[in-house]
């Protein structure tokens, strides 16, 4: 019996690149002192080879809104490892809070950290996805145009769909 | 495992060498800058790297490990690290 020809060639695999390691990250809140993990692992998992996404929901979306991003705050009330400690009744007097984002700010001035901005830049030379939780864009009318360039508004599903191919998965 | 052993099981003097000082740079700092001028490194081409973060000590063998690249030798003195690497094939 003879074989059609096309049958008998060698199937071409040229894709031998190895399968690069996945890190895939939610940013859940939107303090000046939890806006620094996500971004610090994400930049590092590139650096190391890896794929990085990080999908923003919630109060996490701050970290992409073009208004909001460079005013992080840490709260003052309620947070006993904070950059000053005052109790409850005092971290709540007006500006308590602005006090402590400042003290924090500073920390990462004479520390040489980058700043949110700057790490979000960096973030995004590197490569990193951002996911902009479409849910959270609708809760709390924000839209694209709130967004630095570059977010992937997208839902729980296609999250997931990139979460399922990764090897960490950390929810912060 | 002492450094002249390191440097013997694979003689890397005459490979081209860049510098590059991260001292008082934190985490992610020294690993992002580092892996950035190993991205432009040709295979085989070394980089000191030094550092002051004491997590340096842990950070950078194990971006090694995941870079594929090859830690060719590690010594501490005076609250700097400095580190020889060498570029590997993969990134």
């Amino acid at each position: 019996m003879t074989q059609p020809h096309t049958l008998t060639e060698p199937t071409a695999i040229t894709d031998s690149a190895p399968r690069k390691k996945r890190i895939a990250l939610v940013a859940s809140k939107g303090t000046l002192d939890q806006a620094y993990p996500p971004l610090i692992l994400a930049s590092t998992a590139v650096s190391l080879g890896w794929e990085a996404g990080i999908y923003f929901t919630f109060y996490g979306l701050d970290i992409l809104h073009v208004d909001r991003f460079e005013k992080l705050k840490v709260a003052s009330l309620a947070n006993p490892a904070g950059p000053i400690q005052l109790p409850n009744a005092l971290g709540a007097i007006p500006g308590a809070t602005a006090a402590a984002t400042r003290v924090m700010r500073k920390w990462m001035r004479n520390s040489r950290m980058p700043t949110i901005p700057e790490f979000i830049d960096m973030n995004r030379d590197l490569g990193v996805r951002f996911f902009a939780c479409a849910t959270t864009m609708g809760v709390m009318g924000v839209t694209e145009d709130d967004l630095i360039p570059g977010a992937d508004i997208a839902g729980a599903a296609a999250f997931l769909d990139y979460a399922a191919d990764a090897d960490v998965t950390l929810f912060i | 495992m002492s450094t002249d052993k390191l440097i013997d099981r694979h003689d890397v003097s005459d490979n081209p060498m860049e510098d590059l000082d991260c001292s008082g740079l934190l985490c992610p700092l020294p690993v992002y800058k580092a892996a950035i001028v190993l991205g432009r490194l040709h295979h085989g081409d070394l980089l000191r790297l030094i550092t002051t973060d004491p997590g340096a000590l842990e950070d950078v063998p194990a971006m090694a490990r995941q870079r594929g690249d090859r830690l060719v030798s590690v010594s501490v003195a005076d609250g700097h690290q400095t580190f020889i690497l060498e570029k590997g094939s993969l990134q």
